[in-house]
C-alpha cells in the first residue's frame, strides 16, 4: 500500500495531492499536461524534495516531517519517458547496473526479465543501436533488476512513435500479469490507462479529483471522464467457454455474460473488456432477427444530456442493477420517443465488445517497424 | 655544443624541466578542476558565479599581473611564507601552484561544459538505481564527461608549457629549477643565438601542432562512440 501527501507551490498552481494506491497491481497517475502527476511520481522517487510531503509505502516512511530518504534508498525502479539509458555502457551493463547496486537477494532474476521483455538478443549492443521500443524495454528491465518494491512509469511510451508503442504495449501487460509489485504509471492517454490501470487517480490542476478502481472513476458521472467525446466502460471479467468454429469467447462480467471475438485462451482466463458508449443501443426488450449478439439486462442508473442533443446514459448490468458499470450514448431523440427513465431496466444492445488487449499470445515475434527481423526465443 | 648534435645539455634540461612541470600541473589541475567544474555544473547558488568568474580571471589578466601578485605572495615577507617556513618564489613547488592558477580556466570550462551537456537525467538514473551521489559521480558523470575531461588535460598541459610571463615573474630562469622553455627561447634571443632559438621554438611549433590535432582526432572518437 502507498500513501501519499504532497504539498507545494508548482509554477503557476499550487499541488496539494493525497492518495492512497494498492500495493498492487498498476495505478494510473492519470490528467492532462501539467497538472502535476509528474511532480508526484518525482516527489515519490525522492528526485523532488515538496517541503511538505508525506509518504509510506508498504509500511516504511520514506518521507515526513523530519525524514526524507535520499532516491538511491528507496526501494523503487523508476522509468523515465526517454529509456535514458547510460550511453558509456552496453546493455548488458546497463541492465545489471542496480541490480550489482542491490544487497538483498534478487526476487527479480536476470533470465526473467529478458524473457519477460525480450531482450536477450540486444545484450551486447550499445544503447544507439537500438529502436525508441528496444530502448525502453531494456530501461523497464533496468528498473524491475533494480529490485523495486514499487515501479514508478513516467509516460514509459509518450515518446515513442506508433510502431513502438505497440511494439511495447504487450510486454506492459506481460509484467502486469507477472509482476507482484506495485506499479504507478503516469500518463495522458487515457487509451493506455484503460488498457493498463486497475486503479485509477484522476488528477487536475495539482489535486486528486478521485480515486478508485478504474471501472468506477470511468464510470462515475461526477468526473470529467464520463464526458469525453468518446467515453468507454472497462470491465474485467472471465473466460467461461470458447467457441473454435466461430472463433468466439464467452466471458462472464459482474451481472451478465458477454460474447467476445476471439479465442480468449482457457477457462478460467481473466480478461479486460471495453465497451463504447456509441457502441451501445438501447431497447425495451430482447432484439430478434438483429446480427447482434449481446443483448444484456441492465438498469439504469442515470443519465445526462449533453451539449450535442445527446443523453449519456450510466447503466449497470443486470436486472438487479448491482453488476458491472457501463456507458451509453443516444440520441436526446430517442430518448425521449421511448420514454426512458431513471431506475427502468432495460435491455443495452452491444454492437461491439472489444477486448482492451489483445491476446497474450499477440506478444510480437518481431519488431513492426518491418526494418529488422528480431526473432526473440525464450 | 658538441658539432652536428641538435640538442645541447642546457636545452635537454629545459625540456626535461618544462615536460616535468606541465605533467605535475596537469594532474593536479585535473584532481583540483574536475570536482570544481562539478560544482559549477550543478550548483544553482550565486556564489557559484562569483567563483567561476575568479577562476576565469587568468583569461584577461595580463600575466605579469598575475605573477606579480603571486611573488608577492610567495615572497618573503608574505603570510603564507610564515606559514609554510619558507618562501615559494623562484622554487619549482612556486612554479606549479602559479601554473596551475594561470591554466585552471583552460581546464574547468571544458569540464563544465561537459558536465552541464550531461544533463540532470543521468544522475537522477543512477539514483533510482541505487547508486549513491559518489559513486554515481565515478561511474556515471566522469566517464560521460571524459572528452570534456580530455580536453582540459590537453589544454591545461600545452598551456603550462606555453606560458611564459607568469614563470618569469615568480620563477625568473633558475636553470634546472624555474628555466622553462620560453624563458630559455626569450634568453636565446636576447643574446642573439638565433640558431637555438630556433631550434626550440619550432620544436615547440611542431609539438603544439601535433597535440592539438592528436586532440581533436581522439576527442573526435570519444564523441563518435556515443552517438
Amino acid at each position: 500500500m502507498i500513501e501519499a501527501a504532497f504539498k507545494g507551490r508548482l509554477g503557476s498552481f499550487d499541488l496539494d495531492a493525497e492518495f492512497t494506491a494498492p500495493g498492487q497491481g498498476v495505478t494510473a497517475l492519470f490528467g492532462p499536461s501539467g497538472c502535476g502527476k509528474t511532480t508526484v511520481l518525482r516527489s515519490i522517487a525522492g528526485l523532488m524534495r515538496l517541503p511538505a510531503g508525506r509518504l509510506v509505502v508498504n509500511g516504511v516512511t520514506w518521507q515526513d516531517g523530519r525524514r526524507f530518504v535520499p532516491p538511491h534508498r528507496r526501494a523503487m525502479g523508476y522509468v523515465f519517458q526517454e529509456a535514458s539509458l547510460f550511453p558509456h555502457l552496453s546493455i548488458e551493463a546497463n541492465l545489471t547496473f542496480g541490480m550489482r547496486r542491490q544487497k538483498a537477494p534478487a526476487r527479480i532474476g536476470l533470465d526473467e526479465v529478458i524473457d519477460l521483455l525480450g531482450i536477450g538478443r540486444l545484450f551486447d549492443r550499445h544503447p544507439t543501436q537500438l529502436s525508441g521500443g528496444e530502448r525502453q524495454r531494456v530501461a523497464i528491465g533496468r528498473a524491475l533488476l533494480s529490485q523495486p518494491e514499487l515501479l514508478l512509469m513516467d509516460e514509459p511510451l509518450s515518446a515513442l512513435d506508433r510502431f513502438s508503442k505497440d511494439d511495447i504495449l504487450p510486454y506492459l501487460e506481460r509484467l502486469h500479469a507477472a509482476l507482484s509489485i506495485p506499479v504507478l504509471y503516469v500518463s495522458h492517454d487515457i487509451a493506455e490507462v484503460e488498457r493498463l490501470a486497475d486503479t485509477l487517480v484522476l488528477m487536475e490542476a495539482g489535486r486528486v479529483r478521485a480515486a478508485g478502481p478504474i471501472a468506477d472513476v470511468l464510470a462515475n458521472p461526477a468526473l470529467p471522464l464520463i464526458r469525453l467525446p468518446d467515453p468507454a466502460a472497462v470491465i474485467d471479467g472471465t473466460v467461461i467457454a470458447t467457441d473454435p468454429r466461430y472463433g468466439l469467447s464467452e466471458v462472464a462480467v459482474r451481472g451478465g455474460v458477454m460474447t467476445v471475438p476471439g479465442l480468449l485462451g482457457a477457462v478460467g482466463t481473466r480478461r479486460r473488456l471495453r465497451v463504447l458508449a456509441r457502441d451501445i443501443s438501447l431497447g425495451r426488450h430482447a432484439p430478434q432477427d438483429t446480427t447482434i449478439l449481446n443483448a444484456l439486462t441492465a438498469r439504469i442508473e442515470g443519465a445526462e444530456e449533453t451539449a450535442d442533443h445527446q443523453v449519456t446514459v450510466r447503466l449497470r448490468l443486470g436486472a438487479d442493477g448491482m453488476g458491472a458499470a457501463l456507458v451509453a450514448r443516444v440520441s436526446r431523440k430517442s430518448w425521449d420517443m421511448l420514454g426512458l427513465r431513471t431506475g427502468e431496466t432495460i435491455v443495452a444492445r452491444l454492437k461491439a465488445v472489444a477486448l482492451v488487449e489483445p491476446a497474450r499470445q499477440a506478444a510480437p515475434q518481431h519488431d513492426k517497424s518491418g526494418i529488422q527481423a528480431r526473432p526473440w526465443q525464450s | 655544443m658538441s658539432e652536428g648534435a641538435l640538442l645541447d645539455a642546457a636545452m635537454v634540461q629545459t625540456i626535461a624541466l618544462t615536460l616535468k612541470l606541465a605533467m605535475i600541473t596537469t594532474i593536479v589541475l585535473l584532481l583540483v578542476g574536475t570536482p570544481l567544474a562539478w560544482w559549477l555544473a550543478r550548483s544553482r547558488g550565486l556564489w557559484k558565479e562569483v567563483v567561476a568568474a575568479v577562476v576565469a580571471l587568468p583569461i584577461v589578466l595580463p600575466p605579469t599581473v598575475l605573477g606579480f601578485y603571486l611573488l608577492i605572495a610567495m615572497g618573503p615577507n608574505s603570510p603564507l611564507t610564515t606559514i609554510l617556513g619558507r618562501k615559494l618564489s623562484f622554487t619549482f613547488e612556486g612554479l606549479v601552484i602559479g601554473s596551475v592558477i594561470y591554466s585552471l580556466p583552460f581546464v574547468v570550462n571544458p569540464i563544465r561544459n561537459a558536465f552541464e551537456a550531461m544533463g540532470d537525467r543521468p544522475m537522477e538514473v543512477a539514483a533510482t538505481l541505487r547508486s549513491g551521489p559518489l559513486d554515481a559521480f565515478f561511474t556515471v558523470a566522469l566517464p560521460l564527461a571524459l572528452p570534456g575531461i580530455f580536453t582540459g588535460a590537453i589544454l591545461g598541459f600545452a598551456h603550462t608549457i606555453g606560458e611564459f610571463g607568469v614563470v618569469l615573474m615568480i620563477g625568473g630562469g633558475i636553470p634546472g629549477v624555474t628555466k622553462v622553455l620560453s624563458v630559455t627561447i626569450f634568453d636565446y634571443v636576447e643574446t642573439l643565438q638565433w640558431g637555438k632559438a630556433h631550434i626550440l621554438a619550432g620544436g615547440m611549433l611542431g609539438m603544439s601542432f601535433v597535440v592539438i590535432l592528436a586532440m581533436m582526432l581522439i576527442e573526435r572518437r570519444l564523441n563518435g562512440a556515443r552517438r
